[in-house]
């Protein structure tokens, strides 16, 4: 099906949730309220036409001052059967930034969301095992937000687990067996 | 002492016992790190651990150029990383709507079958090093070596290539190379021979692998699995086919298709890979078109370096494209494309300046590592290892 | 190392009818020299890849390049090795387990640092990677290059071989 009549049908269906739909180089991107969303996904997963059964990928985006809601939850959903893609993007308050889980519909998102959660900071409700996935426990931050300094918040602000690598190679230093 | 071996009448219970794999351990293929609940030899609960590797390549994709991120890529997959630079820039080409030339497309689909069997080659080696089979992975290194050679007569580099460039290939291929690669075109399927005697029909291979971690379609699609991991399952997704890139939809193959979805489908999938990807190669040498290999698209490519030495208008646009980035339409762009593990997807966000406002990275390791849990959890400890290798899973990719 | 024979240099003599033998004769050197070259020529690396560089690593122990013939066996424990390569990026979160595994080798170590993620960090200068696994380990030699070819893997191990063979005071006490 065309990308184009896959967003009209969204929004046939579900007319008070879409927010915009936009179109580049023949693919589209349907940015949605986050209310609805796992009735949303169930939708696009059941209904026979659409059939969007390949869960692609799932990735946060940071809108730092471009939009008023700072942050969106983007899914992007593919049909092996029909051959079809779709973007949804799913708008996120900074204020509370909690979504629901899409996790019963997929569960190849999984990780995903995990992995938005610890790079941004966007908690999803439902989700069974909600734990900072590539970053160690104890770190302070959200590193792909826009504010996130690329190099780090600075060398007082180290993560206490490498500071404390750090002391311990001091600290050995003395038993080395220099001749 | 008759009833001995009879487990009727007593049954065992064992103390469950945690053990961590890795991630300094020698088949894990990098750093992964599993923590295994055992209860005697089954695993009842198997707790991956990622992110040993991550070095912030999305983040560091959004301070830099378009053309200055290119050689990330290559240290995703550092297995394959010719086919994570086609993958990059044909995203970055459909970004700003330019087409790489048909001799270029050419090339690029060459080399990337050839990255695609190098890397198959050392997941062949190193799945089998880890069932215990170290003859293989003996054999099968040389064939790598011959191909990282020619790699080498290529453009320098071994490993991290940075071979394709935006809007094309960095410099023509000469008739050296091409001879070179015909004569071990021509070789391969011998070579192929030797390891499949060796492997496939091996009995201890057959008893290590067949109906272990088996996964059915519904379930793998569901998973978000893609590559041979999803082929080995029955389901015939590939990207090659269903949204051709490059000069795919120009040379003939078939995609391999497993039955059962357990660890030795997945390695017939990937072994018929590769004899696919051969005869790719093949096509290609003979088919290569003539023509140029970059596309003529000034705003968006670097120029030639010896206008650039000679001429001062091309110095002026490469110092601007070089500083600034181009200027590229607001948008934003998802492209997949094949590479040996999987669906590696490219979705850029642009807001019209040089950078990527947001460079996302789709890893098909990171989800099949995902999956470990479902494929690990009721099997015995011996049959992790196994799941390990037939996922084929690259820590630099999965954690980035 | 010198040799020290009977007067007649190197005369055969006759251990047993129609076999000849070299005549009884003493090797001179010094301890230090027998050890060192006795350590250099079976080093044990411990097998511990962490990125693109272990790829590289792998290919230098495999069939092509074969770094047996100079005595040097991969082990998994670091109980039993006796250098480390840290091939590859050091991530803040893999830092506290390469500090572990280096902690757990026996005396005399010695640590290799292959490519450049592992010397300064390279291109990722974010904030989760480690610029340089010096911050945190001795490091005896850096080999450059990303990843390094082969040949660098070789000559990094001859130039900690010169190293070792350059040795003197581990040894002393029993001199």
């Amino acid at each position: 099906m065309e990308p184009l009549k896959i967003a009209d049908e969204i929004k046939e269906q579900f007319p008070d949730e879409v927010l915009d739909i936009r179109e580049f180089r023949g693919q589209v991107a349907v940015t949605v309220k986050k209310a609805r969303i796992v009735e949303l996904c169930r939708y696009l997963h059941d209904e026979p036409s659409l059939f969007f059964d390949f869960p692609a990928d799932l990735f946060g985006i940071d809108y730092l001052g471009k939009k008023e809601n700072r942050f969106a939850v983007a899914y992007n959903l593919y049909s092996i059967r029909h051959r079809h893609r779709i973007v949804l993007k799913a708008e996120v308050a900074e204020a509370s930034p909690v979504i629901d889980s899409v996790l019963p519909v997929w569960a190849g998102v999984n990780w995903h969301e995990r992995e938005c959660f610890d790079l941004f900071g966007i908690t999803f409700t439902g989700h069974p095992d909600l734990r900072r996935i590539l970053l160690p426990e104890g770190w302070e931050g959200y590193p792909l937000r826009k504010d996130y300094p690329l190099k780090g918040p600075g060398p007082d602000q180290e993560w206490p687990g490498f500071v404390d690598v750090l002391d311990r190679a001091e600290q050995y230093k003395k038993y080395e067996w220099h001749g | 002492m008759d009833n001995l071996f009879d487990d009727t009448e007593t049954t065992f219970e064992t103390k469950q016992l945690t053990v961590s794999l890795g991630p300094q351990h020698p088949a894990t293929h990098g750093v992964l790190r599993l923590d295994l609940d055992l209860n005697g030899e089954t695993v009842v609960k198997c707790t991956p651990y990622v992110g040993y590797l991550h070095r912030g390549i999305e983040k560091l994709g959004e301070n830099k150029t378009y053309f200055a991120a290119l050689p990330l890529s290559d240290r995703l997959d550092y297995i394959s990383s010719m086919n994570n630079n086609v993958g990059y820039v044909n995203a970055v080409e459909k970004l700003f709507g330019i087409e790489a030339p048909e001799r270029a497309k050419f090339i690029r689909t060459m080399v990337a079958e050839m990255g695609r069997l190098s890397s198959h080659i050392v997941w062949l080696g190193t799945h089998v090093l880890d069932i215990g089979a170290t003859t293989p992975f003996l054999l099968a290194m040389t064939a790598r070596e011959k191909i990282l050679d020619l790699f080498e007569i290529l453009c320098g580099a071994r490993l991290t290539v940075s071979y394709p460039r935006i809007g094309g290939v960095r410099n023509d291929i000469s008739q050296q190379f091409l001879d070179e690669l015909y004569a071990f075109v021509l070789d391969f399927p011998s070579r192929m021979d030797d390891y499949e005697t060796l492997v496939t029909e091996n009995r201890i291979w057959k008893e290590r692998t067949v109906d272990v971690g088996i996964i059915s379609a519904e379930e793998a699609i569901n998973w978000g699995l893609t590559g041979g991991t999803l082929r080995g399952s029955g389901v015939d997704y590939d990207v090659r086919k269903y949204a051709p890139y490059d000069a795919y939809d120009k040379v003939d193959f078939k995609v391999p298709v497993g039955v059962k979805g357990d660890c030795y489908d997945r390695y017939l999938v990937r072994v018929g890979e590769m004899r696919e990807a051969n005869k790719i190669i093949q096509q290609c040498i003979e088919n290569l078109p003539a023509g140029p290999v970059m596309a003529e698209a000034p705003k968006f490519t670097l120029p030639p370096k010896d206008l650039v030495m000679k001429d001062m208008e091309h110095l002026i646009h490469q110092f601007i494209l070089i500083t600034k980035g181009p200027t590229v339409a607001e948008g934003e762009v998802y492209v997949g494309t094949e590479v040996p593990k999987g669906e590696l997807g490219f979705y850029f966000i642009s807001d019209g300046t040089g950078k990527p406002y947001r460079m996302r990275v789709r890893a098909p390791s990171f989800v099949h590592a995902s999956v470990m849990p479902r494929l690990c959890e009721g099997g015995l400890l011996a049959d992790v290892i196994a799941n390990i290798g037939t996922i084929d899973i690259v820590l630099g990719e999965c954690d980035r | 190392m010198g040799l020290i024979t009977s007067p007649t240099a190197l005369s055969l003599v006759e251990a047993e009818e129609g076999t000849k033998i070299l005549a009884p004769n003493i090797v001179i050197t010094s301890f230090d020299k027998v050890i060192n070259w006795a350590r250099v020529s079976s080093l044990w690396p411990m097998t511990f890849g962490l990125a693109c560089c272990a790829i590289e690593m792998m290919a230098v122990y495999a069939s092509h390049n074969d770094l047996d013939r100079m005595g040097i066996i991969p082990r998994g424990s670091p109980r039993q090795s006796d250098f480390m390569f840290v091939a590859g990026t050091v991530t803040k979160k893999m830092s506290e387990v390469v500090r572990r595994v280096y902690d757990q080798m026996p005396e005399p170590r010695y640590v290799i640092s292959v490519g450049s993620c592992a010397n300064s960090g390279g291109i990722f200068n974010t904030y989760s990677t480690v610029q340089g696994c010096d911050t945190f380990l001795p490091v005896d030699v850096y080999i450059p290059g990303c990843p390094p070819r082969p040949e660098a893997f070789i000559e990094g191990i001859i130039k900690l071989q010169e190293k070792m063979m350059r040795e003197q005071f581990h040894w002393s006490r029993w001199r």
